[in-house]
């Protein structure tokens, strides 16, 4: 078994799509709930990891230079993650494919975590 | 734990009044802003730390904190709702004014002065019904086009002209307003044609019509909780509500085709709504006003009554038509009644009648005229000219599921005259 991190994204735009009206968020809420169950009942979910809020700041450059960021409206923003663990990366993008945000306009972005050991 | 189903469509209506007491009719606007603020937290929360123990309740109090934040925050640059906007300028009096609004009492009153606003007479009603939907019940302009057959800008145009005429009026409907009995009359009409359209709806989508019923019947129901709107007339209107929804579970089956009134299986009508379809048609039966709900009413009720088809009392059924003839005569009346006095005389008197409908030519887009004709010519045998009425029927189906059954209708036709084949 290997850890991924799956990364969830979103446009400003699409995110109030999401929302939409109320009948669509409940929906979503209820598939996520359903979604993140199940991972949790078939002993996928490693960490709960952390919901983000949408701003910050963005820090770069010798000059350390702090910016507003990140850009939500022009950018996908990541909303948040979890940590999950899967046989292998096509597993991993299986067990993506459950959840809301994936058909709900944003993404999720499937990353293996590095394996450090010999 | 589980949400109840459309908790939040329910839980948006009330929480746009309550919002819509504070800050005024005229910033409805923002009513809906916070409204939609509280869903967005609620699942910033609820995704991390699952459902809170009283739903409801955890939106509303959202809801209320956020108001609190913004007029905090907004009360120098706006003005808020006339009968309450001094309250709202100290804190002494903000933090209980905000919770009066949100009571359950108020809430009550609010929807129904919403309601009584929503029909105003200035707005066309399929406009009230729009609004109606959208305010009071939470559907977005997209489920309302869906339900409706209207594309969402045209649904979108009438919602937003609709606000400005609820804008321009500065505050809701006042329930002891001179004009109430009249606004009540469109109320109630309004509801009608809410219910008519998620019953008989032209539309394909026929999980978003049931629930246009169930809120149709939700909103009679608030109705007929204020006592000066819980007239015979009302009560009637309720009847025919549940006496017809009761039918629905056997109207519509499993895979969405439609079962007409006459091959439903009756045992799985709902016993619970007839009786209380019932009970409301003796509420009813008071005073000397007869109206066409209390006949429609009536009919259904006869419907109901009958624990087979063979046992439908159809000499009733058509006096009762006459009657509706004589006070709200219309052409799809008529056909109704023609069907109503086949049964009663037989397949020939059915079908003069059907040729003496008054304004036929109105009938010329509805599908259930020829495919009455076609019924009727099936009962007397006429296969080959029962299958040209199905086929006639079939072209001016509206939506897939009445397409399904009257593809059925001209099979039936076919397959048992032998000689025909089915895609003639």
């Amino acid at each position: 078994m290997s850890e991924f991190v799956f990364l969830f994204r979103a446009t400003e735009a699409e995110q109030r799509e999401a929302m939409g009206t109320p009948d669509r968020a409940q929906q979503s809420l209820q598939t996520w709930l359903a979604w993140i169950r199940d991972l949790e009942a078939k002993g996928h979910l490693k960490d709960r990891g952390q919901p983000l809020e949408p701003t910050g700041k963005v820090v770069r450059g010798k000059k350390k230079v702090v910016t507003d960021g990140p850009y939500a409206e022009t950018k996908d923003l990541v909303l948040g993650f979890i940590v999950i663990e899967a046989r292998d990366l096509a597993e991993a993008v299986e067990l993506s494919t459950g959840c809301p945000m994936v058909e709900g306009g944003g993404s999720v972005e499937v990353r293996p975590v590095r394996n450090l050991t010999f | 734990m589980d949400l109840d189903e459309h908790l939040f469509r329910r839980e948006s209506g009330r929480m746009v009044v309550a919002l819509t007491r504070i800050f005024g009719v005229h910033n409805l606007a923002l009513a809906e802003d916070v409204a939609q603020d509280a869903f967005c937290r609620a699942l910033e929360v609820w995704k991390v730390r699952g459902i809170p123990e009283n739903p409801a309740a955890w939106l509303m109090t959202t809801a209320k904190n956020r108001a609190v934040d913004v007029i905090r925050r907004e009360r120098t640059a706006r003005t808020f709702a006339p009968e309450i906007g001094r309250l709202l300028e100290t804190e002494w009096t903000l933090a209980p004014v905000v919770d009066e609004a949100f009571a359950a009492h108020t809430i009550r009153d609010e929807q129904l002065r919403m309601m009584f606003s929503c029909c105003h007479p200035r707005l066309p009603e399929d406009a009230q019904i729009a609004l109606v939907l959208n305010i009071l019940c939470g559907f977005g302009a997209n489920e309302i086009a869906s339900a409706f057959l209207a594309g969402r800008a045209a649904i979108e145009k009438r919602i937003s002209r609709g606000k400005k005429v609820l804008a321009s009026a500065r505050r809701l409907f006042d329930l002891s307003d001179a004009e109430f009995t009249m606004r009540l009359s469109a109320v109630r009409r309004a509801l009608y044609l809410l219910f008519s359209e998620g019953y008989h709806g032209a539309s394909g989508e026929s999980a978003v019509r049931v629930e246009l019923c169930a809120e149709a019947m939700r909103l009679t129901a608030l109705l007929r909780e204020y006592p000066p709107a819980a007239t015979p007339e009302t009560d009637a209107l309720a009847s025919l509500m549940c006496l017809h929804a009761a039918r629905l579970p056997a109207r519509l089956d499993s895979a969405g085709d439609l079962n007409p009134l006459l091959d439903q299986d009756r045992s799985r009508w709902d016993a619970r709504l007839v009786a209380q379809g019932l009970a409301l048609l003796e509420f009813s039966a008071v005073g000397s006003e007869l109206t066409a709900y209390h006949i429609e009413a009536a009919i259904a009720a006869a419907h109901a009554s009958a624990p087979t088809v063979d046992e439908t009392d159809w000499a009733l059924i058509v006096s009762h038509y006459d009657r509706l003839m004589a006070i709200a005569s219309s052409p799809v009346v008529a056909l109704n009644r023609a069907i109503a006095i086949a049964q009663r005389d037989g397949a020939e008197r059915g079908i003069e009648a059907l040729h003496a409908i008054d304004d036929r030519e109105r009938l010329n887009t509805y599908p259930f005229y020829p495919a009455a004709m076609g019924e009727l010519e099936l009962g007397r045998g006429n296969r080959a000219a029962a299958r040209e009425h199905f086929r006639a029927a079939l072209a001016l189906a509206r939506n897939p599921t009445e397409q399904r059954l009257l593809e059925k209708r001209v099979r039936t036709c076919a397959s048992e005259s032998g000689a025909a084949k089915a895609d003639e």
